[in-house]
């Protein structure tokens, strides 16, 4: 069944990857982007998206989700979740392995790929685990499920402790010209709640020094360093990791890093009140952190945005901070808390957060999209950057309410949503 | 009539110098009824009070409940083993079955920081704080800085020093906070690797040696040294730790002036503190003990005269 062709109509075509920006339409023919830029005429049939006002972009691209399904479908499905992508604005999710059981086969990389398919909203990417059970002894096998359609590999939720793995694991994927992306931990040190310093002195929990995550960092770059593997750095909290990340691009080490939505916009001052939707690992850090953290966004030491949208259960976040689960959603809020904190302040420009969420993870995990070519696939996000929003966690299409923005204002707001030529969200 | 201390009693942290005065002040008559031969007063006739503990306790726990009882309070008493806790309930359904029986006040103990706030936020019931993991423990910070003003005055510009493990004790949060807002100089003193990082924004000296601090201070609270800090690898040996840390009376009495010591209890003899110190003439351990009942009538009283106004006042 052929799908309508699509006019997206007088929008702002802003295409980093191609250095567009200019006011123009857009066609859409049969997933394909037909033609982009000045006045177009469309067939008989075509569906018109009014975009005047609003800005036309290469889809948005989160490759740090959680979705939850198999073994917690109560909480997240595939389908939920891939809906909610599509209300925030992203065509392409990239789909961590720590569900029950793990991502660690090639049939369990296809059970990701297939519900994804039939959900039919953002396309699903599967990460495959680095090691058997995500249990940190053996190397998974790589290669089946890169064959099923496995983009990436991790053992997210926890880091990979041995260096032995870590560094085998870094050598095989080179094979596949795959990136092995770390969640960075001491465990030894990572035993805590929030950040440790003044809130967490006062609140009287365990706090999880910076050093947590900078030591593993630097061990990761090393191994990078030797191996030649490509390194990608999940979710970024410190300065020390940023500073870190510069010296080894200085190196010409290949490493890569993304920083969340929340790392970005709040501190550990989020956690007073023993507040558990401001939990999460690693934890919000302070002022000085964030700060940095931005800079490295607009420097480039940060390549990437992400979300790292972690649902739970209500009534798993309705109790003691220190037993609350870590993580928040995000899929929804990306796009606005991006916009209010880094783009209207005047750290980055539009058309550099598009890149962060877009061209660049398109491009470091070869996705499709991430670019406005004719020829090229029709993964388009449409969104109002000066709409003013109010976050109603009630709304989300996710199953997940887990966010610290519940009642805050935003500036930004997805308004369409096409994937594979096809409009999977329109903003009502 | 405004409350005076509002609903609950969480934490010292967030009390006016006021607050804390009313409730020392309230304390001191209080102190009389328990040396009465007939040790009741009807104050809290009609009330139901639930004393809900997660976690072992003598000392606090009888306390309350001498403090309640001596006020005609009825009492109840939950312990977590035996009770539904142990079979999995949460504490948010352990608080609301208990509402549901039409309770005025929970006293809770619980291993978990900001439990007393958690339930506090989900209950009409009053709640004292009687200790949450590592954050407070009110009425033991309230006791001392009772037994701290009975022995020395005014407290501004005393100094006093908490000796040991600062990093897991509730009991010093909450006395740092009572004792800075009312206007007393504070210090810390023990090993590094017991002090939370970032200690020195509570806004305290730290010592690193004990010879130091007690060249400093008018009063010594020795913490309690828990024994599962040495096997956490936090210190080498107990020996060591009092070689290092202990309080003794050879330390002391080098001191310039008489030092007044404290300790929470329980207390572990020859580790954080010898025992000829403990049972020594500037030991007012047992007045802390004595004092907690006074202190915890108060804010019982305090706390229970909010909720009898506001009956009267929607009556009228």
């Amino acid at each position: 069944m052929s799908v309508r062709p699509v006019l997206l109509q007088g929008g702002r075509l802003l295409d980093p990857s191609t250095r567009r920006d200019e006011i123009g339409d857009l066609l859409v023919i049969d997933g394909r982007i037909a033609a982009v830029g000045g006045r177009l005429d469309a067939p008989d049939g075509t569906e018109v998206l009014d975009c005047r006002g609003q800005v036309v972009a290469p889809g948005l691209v989160d490759v740090h989700v959680h979705l939850r399904e198999p073994g917690r479908e109560d909480v997240e499905t595939i389908a939920t979740g891939a809906a909610a992508a599509a209300a925030g604005g992203f065509t392409s999710i990239c789909a961590m392995p720590n569900t029950i059981p793990p991502t660690d086969t090639q049939s369990a990389v296809g059970f990701v790929i297939e519900k994804g398919r039939q959900a039919g909203f953002a396309r699903v990417f599967p990460y495959g685990a680095i090691s058997v059970g995500q249990n940190g002894e053996q190397l998974a096998q790589m290669g089946e499920m890169v064959a099923a359609g496995a983009v990436a590999f991790s053992d997210d939720g926890k880091p990979v402790p041995n260096s032995h793995l870590m560094r085998t694991a870094l050598e095989y994927a080179r094979t596949f010209d795959v990136v092995i992306a770390e969640h960075c931990e001491d465990m030894a040190l990572g035993h805590g709640s929030m950040n440790e310093g003044r809130m967490s002195a006062k609140l009287g929990l365990k706090g999880i020094p910076s050093e947590a995550e900078e030591i593993d960092v630097i061990r990761c770059i090393l191994l990078a360093r030797r191996t030649g593997g490509k390194l990608h750095l999940c979710h970024m909290s410190t300065k020390g990791s940023v500073d870190l990340i510069r010296w080894a691009k200085d190196q010409g080490i290949a490493v890569t890093a993304e920083v969340c939505s929340h790392h970005i916009s709040l501190t550990e001052d989020a956690v007073d009140g023993y507040n558990t939707n401001a939990k999460m690992n690693p934890p919000l850090r302070t002022a000085a952190d964030v700060e940095a953290l931005q800079r490295g966004v607009a420097d480039g030491t940060i390549d990437v945005l992400a979300t790292d949208h972690a649902p739970h259960h209500y009534d798993e976040k309705e109790r003691e901070f220190a037993d609350a689960p870590n993580g928040i959603v995000g899929l929804e809020t990306a796009l606005g808390v991006n916009i209010t904190y880094l783009v209207r302040p005047g750290i980055i420009s539009l058309a550099t957060l598009i890149d962060r969420m877009s061209c660049a993870p398109a491009r470091i995990f070869k996705l499709p999209g991430g670019t406005l070519v004719a020829g090229g696939v029709a993964d388009i996000t449409v969104f109002d950057p000066d709409a003013s929003w109010v976050v109603d966690p009630a709304r989300f299409k996710s199953k997940g309410r887990n966010t610290p923005y519940g009642g805050h204002t935003l500036t930004g707001r997805n308004t369409a949503t096409v994937v594979d030529g096809r409009v999977v969200f329109r903003h009502p | 009539m405004t409350p005076a201390l509002g609903k609950d009693l969480l934490g010292l942290a967030p009390l006016s110098a006021e607050q804390l005065r009313l409730i020392l002040d309230t304390a001191e008559p209080f102190k009389e009824v328990s040396e009465r031969q007939i040790k009741k007063v009807p104050t809290l006739r009609g009330m139901t009070v639930v004393n809900l503990f997660f976690e072992a306790s003598t000392r606090t726990r009888i306390s309350f409940e001498f403090a309640e009882k001596r006020l005609s309070a009825d009492t109840v008493n939950v312990a977590a083993s035996g009770s539904s806790v142990s079979k999995g309930e949460t504490l948010v359904d352990t608080a609301r079955n208990l509402e549901a029986m039409r309770i005025d006040m929970v006293v809770i103990r619980h291993p978990s920081s900001g439990a007393a706030k958690f339930l506090a936020e989900r209950i009409e019931s009053h709640v004292i704080n009687a200790g949450d993991g590592m954050h407070e423990h009110p009425t033991q910070g309230l006791l001392d800085l009772l037994t701290l003003r009975d022995k020395l005055g005014d407290l501004a510009g005393k100094r006093i020093c908490l000796v040991g493990d600062v990093l897991h004790s509730r009991v010093a949060r909450s006395n740092i906070a009572g004792l800075r807002t009312l206007g007393a100089e504070v210090a810390v003193c023990g090993p590094r690797s017991l002090l939370p990082h970032g200690v020195e924004e509570l806004g305290v000296t730290v010592f690193d040696r004990i010879e130091a601090a007690i060249e400093w201070a008018d009063a010594l609270n020795v913490l309690r040294l828990q024994l599962e800090r040495m096997t956490a690898g936090y210190i080498p040996s107990l020996r060591e730790y009092n070689r290092v840390f202990g309080v003794t009376s050879a330390r002391l009495a080098r001191a310039p002036r008489d030092v007044l010591i404290l300790h929470p209890g329980p207390m572990n003899r020859g580790v954080e503190i010898d025992s000829d110190v403990a049972d020594g003439p500037h030991s007012v351990i047992l007045h802390q003990v004595t004092n907690g009942v006074a202190v915890r009538m108060a804010v019982l009283y305090l706390l229970a005269g909010a909720r009898l106004a506001a009956g009267a006042e929607s009556r009228t």
